[in-house]
C-alpha cells in the first residue's frame, strides 16, 4: 500500500470507524458538558482542534527525540506530556481571552479544564503506542480532532430538540444525553469493515 | 467519628463524581465491558486519588496559590505513573487491556476537582477520607456497571460462568454504544430515587 493510501486509512479510522468519543470513549466530560449550548460546542470544537493537532506535533518530537534515544520513555512519558499539553493549553487560553471575549464566556469553566481534556493526551498516546511518524501523527491528530467535532455538533443538535420534548422528568438533562450517544454510537458501529 | 463518616458518604452517593458531578467519565464507560477490567481501574484511581490527596494537603502551605494546578498535576503525574508500573508488573494481561486508560487517569478530572476543592483546603487526615470515599463513590458505580455488561454480554462475572453456556450472549452489551445505555439508566435511576425521597420529606 503507498503511503498516501495509508494516511487516509488512518484518517478515516481515526475520525469514524474508531470515532474517539463514541466509539473510544475520550473527551468526556466536556462532550456531555457543553453540548447543550450549540455555541459553546462549536467554539470547544475549534479550541481542541487547533489543541490536538499542535499537541501531537510537540510530543512526537518529544517522544522520539528525547524520550526514547536517552531510555526514558516509562517512567517520563506521562509527567513530560500533561506538562508540556497544560503549557499549550495556557497559552491558548491567552489566546482566546485576547482575540475572543465572547467565546472566552461562552466556554466559561471548561477551558482551563481544556488541560484536563482526555482526548488531547490520548491522542498522543495512541500515536506513541500505535508507534506513528510524524506525518502519521498529525492525520491521526486531526482525524480524532474532526471526529470530537461531529459527535458534539450531532449531540447538541439532537439535545436541541430534545429539550422541547415530553420526557420523564428524571430522564432529562444528562441520563438522556448518555442514551443519545449510545445510540449515536451504535450507528457509528455500522462504520466498522470499512477497513480492514 | 460522624464528621469522617459524613465526609466519606458524601463521596458515596451525594456528590458521587460520575453520577451526580458527571466528571472523568472515559474510563468509567470504556473499562466497564468487564469486571477485571473495573477492578483494575478502581485500584488505579483508588491509589492515584488518595495519595495524591495526601501529599497535596501535606504541601498545601507550601504551594502558591498562582501555580497550584501545575503542581497538582506534577504530584498526580508522578502516582499514575507508579501505578502504571505496578500493574504492568502485577496485571500484565489486565493492564495491556486497558493502557491507554490507565495512562489517562493523569488527566481524571475527579483527581484534579479533588485536589483543587478539598486537599488545597482540609488537613491530611480529613484529605484521607476524601479519597476513600471518592474511590468507593467511583467504584461501585464501575463495577456495577461492569457486572450487569459482562453478565448480559459474555455470561460471567469476573471470568465465573452465571449463565449456562447455552446461553447466547448479547454481545451488544459489551461493545461500546450499551456502555452509554447503561450510565444513562443508572443516572436516571438515581435522580428518581432522589426525587422521591425529596418528595416523601
Amino acid at each position: 500500500m503507498s503511503y498516501l493510501a495509508n494516511l487516509g486509512k488512518i484518517f478515516v479510522a481515526s475520525a469514524f470507524v474508531n470515532n474517539i468519543v463514541l466509539l473510544q470513549f475520550l473527551g468526556l466530560c466536556s462532550y456531555i458538558g457543553l453540548t447543550d449550548n450549540m455555541h459553546a460546542s462549536i467554539g470547544m470544537g475549534y479550541a481542541v482542534t487547533f489543541v490536538t493537532v499542535l499537541a501531537a506535533a510537540v510530543t512526537w518530537i518529544i517522544d522520539r527525540w528525547i524520550l526514547i534515544p536517552f531510555n526514558l520513555q516509562p517512567f517520563l512519558q506521562i509527567v513530560s506530556f500533561i506538562l508540556v499539553i497544560g503549557s499549550l493549553v495556557g497559552l491558548v487560553e491567552i489566546y482566546i481571552r485576547k482575540m475572543s471575549p465572547h467565546l472566552y464566556k461562552a466556554m466559561g469553566i471548561y477551558l482551563p479544564l481544556i488541560a484536563t481534556n482526555c482526548l488531547i493526551l490520548g491522542v498522543t498516546f495512541i500515536n506513541s503506542l500505535q508507534g506513528f511518524d510524524f506525518v502519521e501523527s498529525i492525520v491521526e491528530a486531526v482525524g480524532a480532532a474532526i471526529g470530537y467535532f461531529m459527535a458534539m455538533l450531532i449531540l447538541a443538535g439532537i439535545r436541541e430538540r430534545l429539550r422541547n420534548s415530553e420526557l420523564p422528568d428524571f430522564f432529562k438533562g444528562k441520563a438522556i444525553a448518555y442514551m443519545v450517544s449510545g445510540i449515536v454510537a451504535l450507528a457509528f458501529m455500522g462504520f466498522q469493515g470499512m477497513i480492514k | 467519628m460522624k464528621k469522617y463518616w459524613k465526609i466519606v458518604w458524601n463521596g458515596i452517593t451525594p456528590a458521587n463524581p460520575i453520577l451526580i458531578l458527571a466528571i472523568g467519565l472515559c474510563s468509567v464507560v470504556a473499562v466497564t465491558n468487564s469486571v477485571q477490567n473495573a477492578l483494575l481501574m478502581t485500584f488505579v484511581f483508588s491509589f492515584v486519588l488518595i495519595f495524591s490527596e495526601i501529599i497535596i494537603s501535606l504541601l498545601r502551605k507550601v504551594i502558591p496559590g498562582d501555580i497550584r494546578v501545575p503542581i497538582f498535576v506534577v504530584v498526580i503525574a508522578t502516582f499514575t505513573t507508579i501505578a502504571t508500573l505496578l500493574s504492568r508488573a502485577y496485571f500484565n494481561s489486565i493492564y495491556e487491556a486497558i493502557k491507554l486508560y490507565i495512562f489517562l487517569v493523569v488527566v481524571n478530572c475527579i483527581i484534579i476537582g479533588r485536589a483543587e476543592a478539598f486537599s488545597y483546603q482540609n488537613s491530611v487526615v480529613d484529605s484521607i477520607f476524601d479519597g476513600i470515599g471518592m474511590s468507593i463513590g467511583y467504584g461501585w458505580v464501575i463495577i456495577v456497571m461492569a457486572a450487569v455488561r459482562e453478565v448480559f454480554g459474555n455470561g460471567t462475572i469476573a471470568g465465573f460462568r452465571v449463565f449456562p453456556t447455552s446461553y447466547s450472549p448479547a454481545l451488544v452489551m459489551i461493545l461500546p454504544p450499551a456502555g452509554f445505555l447503561i450510565l444513562g439508566v443508572l443516572v436516571g435511576w438515581l435522580e428518581f430515587t432522589l426525587k422521591k425521597r425529596k418528595v416523601k420529606k
